[in-house]
C-alpha cells in the first residue's frame, strides 16, 4: 500500500461517479444505472486497511450524493458497511479468484442500495421504488458482480505499469548458504 | 472479535453519517455544489469532446445532403414567416383589445438553451443537471421545457453555472394540469402503477363527472405560480374511477422522451 495506490483508489472512485452520471446506456438498454462504487470497496476492503476503506467510502458517497438528489451523506454508511464486512473476513477469502471476486461484488451490489434506501426512507424522502426495483436491484448486483473482477484487473495493471515491481529474492538466508571449497585458511 | 480500532472506525463512520444527514438545509445544499464542482471540469471536458465528435460528424456530411437539408429549412423558414405576418397580426389585435378592456400586457417568454451533462446516479430520482446556471439566469422553479414545447420538469436547485432539474414524475415535481378539451382540473403525480417508467405519470383528482376518453391533451392550469399556462403535458392513455366512485384518476402518457432528451429550454423569469 503506498500513496500512489491511495491516488489510485480516490480517482477510480471520482471517475465511478462520472461515469454512473453521465453515460446513459445501460439505463436506456436494461432500465437500470449501474452502481460502480459497491464493487470498488469489494477491491479497496481485500486490499488496503479499514482507515483506506473508510476514508474510500466516505469521499465516493459523497461524490456520488453530489450528483444525486439523495439526501448529502445517504451513501457514505452503506459502503463503509459492505467495505468493513469484507475487511472483517478478509483472511478467509480467496481474494485473487475471480469467481470469490463476483460473488463479493454480487453481494456487496446487492447490499448497498437495500442499506441506502432504508436510510433514504428515514430521513423522510419519497424515493422512487415499485416493481421494476427489483429488476432494476438484479441488474444493479449483476453488473455489479461484473464489474468487480474488473477493477481488480484494472487496478493489477495499474500498479503493474505505474509503480516499480517488488524486488525479487532469494528464498535462502545469506548466512545459511553453504559455501562448497576449502574453508579460507586463516 | 472486533478490535477496539474497528469499533472506533464504525463509531467514526456513524457519527460522519448522522452529521452530514442533519446538517442544515442551507449548509447542506452549499456542501453538495462544492462537492459536485468537482466535477465540472470533467463536464467541461465532455461537453468539448461532445462538440468536436459533433463538428467532426458535420465535416463528414455530404454536400448534396447539406444542400437538402438547407432547401428544407429555407421552405420551413418561409413557412413560418407567413406564420408569424399572421400571429403578429393577432397580437396587435390581442393588446388592442386588451387596452380597450384595461386588461394587463402579458409577459414574454425568455427561453434558455441548455444542454443536459448528467442523470441522476441513482435509479430512484428522476433528475438530470444542465449547463446553465445562475449566471445565465436560471432560478429555482424556472420551468423547463423540450425542443417540441412540451414540459420536461422544473428546475429544483441552481449553482453558478449548473441547475438541477427535477423531472415529470418525480415526487418532488407535482404540476397542476387540465384537460384541454373539458378543462377538468388535476394534479400529475408519479405512476403508482410503474413508478419507474419514464413516459407514464398519474393524472389525480379528476372530477368523477369529467368526459374522459384516451388521446385527450393535458396542459399545465397555470395554477401554483411555477408553470405559465397551456404548456402541453401529454395525452390520456386509460382511464379509472377510485376512491370509492368520488374522483377519476388517468394515466397520462408524457409528451416529452425523457430519456431521449439532449438539449431543454428554460424558462427565465
Amino acid at each position: 500500500m503506498n500513496t500512489f495506490h491511495l491516488i489510485l483508489i480516490f480517482l477510480a472512485a471520482f471517475l465511478a461517479v462520472f461515469f454512473q452520471a453521465v453515460v446513459d446506456t445501460p439505463r436506456a438498454f436494461v432500465g437500470a444505472q449501474v452502481d460502480l462504487l459497491p464493487s470498488l470497496m469489494v477491491y479497496v476492503s481485500l486490499s488496503c486497511g479499514l482507515t483506506v476503506v473508510a476514508a474510500a467510502a466516505a469521499a465516493g458517497g459523497l461524490l456520488h450524493d453530489s450528483l444525486s438528489a439523495n439526501s448529502l451523506g445517504t451513501s457514505i454508511l452503506p459502503l463503509f458497511l459492505v467495505g468493513f464486512v469484507i475487511q472483517r473476513y478478509r483472511g478467509l477469502i480467496l481474494r485473487d479468484q475471480t469467481y470469490a471476486q463476483f460473488i463479493l461484488g454480487l453481494a456487496a451490489s446487492a447490499a448497498a442500495p437495500v442499506l441506502a434506501w432504508i436510510i433514504l426512507v428515514n430521513v423522510d424522502t419519497n424515493p422512487l421504488v415499485g416493481w421494476q426495483s427489483a429488476w432494476q436491484w438484479f441488474v444493479m448486483t449483476l453488473l455489479g458482480g461484473v464489474a468487480a473482477p474488473l477493477w481488480f484487473r484494472l487496478f493489477g495493471w495499474a500498479l503493474g505499469a505505474l509503480t516499480y515491481p517488488p524486488l525479487s529474492e532469494t528464498g535462502f538466508r545469506h548466512e545459511r548458504e553453504i559455501k562448497r571449497g576449502r574453508k579460507p585458511i586463516r | 472479535m472486533l478490535r477496539r480500532s474497528h469499533y472506533i472506525t464504525l463509531g467514526v463512520m456513524i457519527l460522519l453519517t448522522l452529521l452530514v444527514l442533519n446538517l442544515p438545509d442551507r449548509v447542506l445544499s452549499h456542501f453538495k455544489v462544492a462537492v459536485s464542482g468537482l466535477f465540472m471540469p470533467l463536464f467541461g471536458l465532455a461537453g468539448s469532446a461532445q462538440d468536436l465528435a459533433q463538428k467532426a460528424g458535420q465535416a463528414v456530411l455530404p454536400r448534396s445532403q447539406l444542400l437538402q437539408q438547407l432547401e428544407h429549412q429555407r421552405r420551413q423558414n418561409q413557412e413560418l414567416q407567413l406564420r408569424l405576418i399572421a400571429l403578429e397580426d393577432a397580437e396587435r389585435e390581442n393588446l388592442r383589445l386588451r387596452k380597450a378592456l384595461n386588461w394587463p400586457k402579458p409577459a414574454g417568454w425568455k427561453l434558455k438553451l441548455a444542454r443536459i451533462i448528467a442523470r441522476d446516479p441513482a435509479n430512484w430520482w428522476r433528475t438530470l443537471s444542465i449547463d446553465a446556471g445562475s449566471r445565465d439566469g436560471v432560478r429555482a422553479d424556472s420551468p423547463v421545457l423540450a425542443g417540441d414545447g412540451s414540459l420536461v420538469g422544473r428546475v429544483s436547485e441552481v449553482t453558478f453555472t449548473q441547475a438541477r432539474v427535477v423531472l415529470l414524475g418525480d415526487p418532488d415535481c407535482r404540476v397542476a394540469v387540465l384537460v384541454q378539451e373539458t378543462r377538468d382540473n388535476g394534479i400529475i403525480a408519479p405512476s403508482s402503477s410503474s413508478p419507474l417508467d419514464h413516459s407514464i405519470v398519474d393524472l389525480l383528482y379528476l372530477s368523477r363527472n369529467s368526459p374522459l376518453r384516451p388521446g385527450l391533451k393535458v396542459v399545465t392550469s397555470g395554477t401554483g405560480g411555477v408553470f405559465p399556462r397551456e404548456i402541453l403535458v401529454g395525452q390520456i392513455v386509460d382511464w379509472r374511477t377510485v376512491g370509492y366512485g368520488l374522483y377519476n384518476e388517468a394515466r397520462v402518457s408524457l409528451a416529452a422522451r425523457m430519456n431521449l432528451l439532449e438539449e431543454v429550454w428554460v424558462k427565465l423569469p
